[in-house]
């Protein structure tokens, strides 16, 4: 289980060595179309996305509207685009909150006795609510936003984290470089920087990477079943659900974000399937 | 054995305590007046007040809590805001539909993800690992409503072999009711097949590098009767781990899944109840269904014995 660590490891691995892995290229040029459209969107050819036209309505994509028009006359196109940015923001804002978050919990469980117990009493609680029930009862009471969306996600991703890091550090204060580090009398802040948190990074990257992607997916989830980002906002989640009234006459209307958010979501475990055959020499030989 | 199941049982208290405590005290913590955003913002004060004697806010909270647990624990969830009937019998209306579609699911899953896992570790690094494995990335990454819809497109509009929504009880007739639950169960199943493949090659491969694999080889055994007789069954507890674990993505696919096939069952209930704000409703469901997943969990941990003579309670 050698997982690369501290600079001063020969072993560490160089971003380049990280993209060569065929699976995290692929994953990696796929997000960067998806956020390059997302952030450029005001300049690839996309109209206002809340604008409305009479002669797009319903239409199926043309020269003129790539990916059609929706059921009350918006461009599918820019709709898609824009839409990308709640998803991606959703994504990353969970994965960082719920990571950082984790973390700060994981350790305290991992270190100090009393908070492992009750702490992770409260975690096992929060894990046996299936996720987007625990969003969706969040957000019933707050209200729909993206905001609350997040919040509602994180949460429910907490635990998983914590629990991660937590057994983590339960496993590393066995090892002998470790219980040297303590015997010599390393000061706990370095014995923090120097041997556990390094030694966390990769699986805590791994895992952040399925988070983004589970997170994206519950957005899109929470707002198809109309209890995630408000419709005034275009998400990939609404624009499905809006889509499902019609989807037998205009099935682009679902497809386009159905395929964008699809791919989003594959391109992300991608990576972190990617990132764990790399960090794991064990899984590599396989 | 029974001890051990016994002290499991009791293990579950703590869990579905803090669920509970969870799930109700959302309601007191959340922000803001819940009664104002239940009842919507065209509600008029008596609507407002009647909203807040009904869900209990003008008394303390522990009072609340003390009422509403010891309710609980005689299967009583409180009466639905929207319906005016007790959300236990609006849950135990639509529980069959759910029940069948879940147990469908499960049952596709299995028979899809085990072969794949199989076929993918005995195969491993060759193409058919490659097709099972590129199978379960997609599997795991497709939404399970752009699943539904794609589906419904191929099967039901453009082939027209299926029905596009519905459900019909069995009590109409087997093929009306297969008919309708194909394709949902398809859709659910698929997220759930996708992760378990994954821990059936995994599982299957520590399997396979050991000696007593060789020595089976060795002595003749046939390559099916190793696979499974030998392999799989001691491959069996990671394998019956995720299935336990996977449940949760079940659980949450139906709500979506539900939506997307128009089933009157326990999800269509909880998305009908987040858009009327019935919220006594979605603190019964988030409720029951954590409760269902901790006892299949349960039941998975205590069926390891089964698969493992080996492991003694």
């Amino acid at each position: 289980m050698a997982s690369p660590s501290v600079s001063a490891d020969p072993d560490a691995l160089t971003l380049g060595q990280v993209l060569r892995h065929p699976t995290i290229f692929i994953g990696v040029a796929i997000m960067a179309v998806m956020i390059i459209g997302a952030l450029l969107a005001p300049w690839l050819g996309t109209v206002d996305p809340q604008s409305l036209s009479p002669l797009r309505r319903l239409k199926p994509p043309s020269a003129e509207a790539w990916f059609g028009g929706d059921m009350v006359g918006r461009d599918v196109f820019s709709r898609t685009l824009y839409g990308g940015r709640v998803s991606l923001m959703v994504g990353l804002s969970v994965a960082t909150i719920s990571i950082f978050l984790g973390l700060i919990v994981g350790l305290l469980a991992g270190f100090v006795g009393w908070v492992d117990g009750i702490v992770m009493r409260v975690m096992d609680g929060l894990m046996a609510i299936p996720s987007i029930l625990l969003a969706v009862a969040l957000i019933a009471l707050t209200g729909a936003s993206v905001g609350n969306v997040i919040l509602a996600i994180t949460v429910s991703e907490v635990p998983r984290v914590s629990r991660l890091v937590r057994s983590t550090v339960l496993s590393l204060k066995e090892r002998p470089f470790v219980e040297a580090a303590i015997v010599v009398g390393t000061p706990f802040h370095a014995l923090l920087t120097r041997h556990i948190l390094p030694n966390t990074m990769g699986p805590l990257l791994v895992q952040g990477s399925y988070i983004f992607a589970s997170a994206v997916l519950t957005e899109a989830a929470l707002s198809f079943i109309g209890a995630g980002t408000p419709p005034e906002i275009p998400s990939w989640g609404n624009m499905i659900s809006e889509g499902r009234l019609v989807f037998q006459i205009a099935p682009h209307m679902v497809f386009f974000p159905g395929v964008a958010l699809a791919l989003t979501v594959l391109a992300v475990n991608m990576i972190g399937d990617g990132l764990r055959d790399v960090l794991d020499p064990n899984y590599r030989a396989r | 054995m029974l001890s051990y199941a016994l002290r499991r049982l009791l293990a579950i208290i703590p869990v579905m305590v803090v669920v509970a405590l969870v799930v109700f005290s959302l309601l007191y913590f959340s922000p803001g007046d819940p009664a104002l955003v239940l009842a919507g913002e065209t509600a008029t004060p008596e609507e407002i007040a009647r909203i807040r004697e009904a869900l209990g806010l003008d008394r303390p909270y522990l009072v609340r809590l003390t009422e509403w647990s010891l309710g609980i624990l005689h299967g009583d969830f409180g009466d639905s805001i929207f319906f005016g009937r007790s959300v236990a019998e609006l849950m135990a209306q639509r529980a069959m539909p759910t029940l069948w579609l879940s147990l469908l699911a499960m049952i596709f899953a299995l028979v899809l993800a085990l072969p794949l896992g199989i076929i993918a570790a005995w195969q491993v690094g060759r193409a058919p690992d490659r097709l099972a494995m590129g199978f379960a990335v997609v599997g795991y990454s497709l939404p399970v409503f752009v699943l539904g819809y794609l589906l419904i497109f191929a099967f039901s509009v453009w082939l027209g072999w299926l029905p596009v929504q519905g459900y019909k009880p069995p009590s109409d007739g087997l093929w009306p009711f297969l008919s309708h639950l194909i394709l949902p169960a398809l859709t659910l199943g698929v997220v759930y097949a996708a992760l378990i493949a994954r821990i059936t090659r995994s599982a299957m491969l520590d399997v396979l590098r050991q000696d007593y694999m060789r020595t089976a080889r060795a002595k003749g055994l046939g390559l099916w009767p190793m696979l499974l007789r030998h392999a799989l069954k001691n491959a069996a507890i990671p394998i019956m781990t995720i299935v336990g674990i996977g449940f949760g993505s079940v659980i949450s696919g139906v709500v979506v899944t539900e939506t997307v096939f128009n089933i009157p069952g326990i999800g269509r209930l909880t998305v009908d109840a987040i858009l009327r704000r019935d919220y006594p409703v979605i603190q019964g469901v988030v409720l029951v269904l954590s409760g269902v997943y901790v006892l299949i969990n349960l039941v998975v941990d205590l069926s390891y014995g089964l698969f493992d003579p080996r492991i003694k309670y």
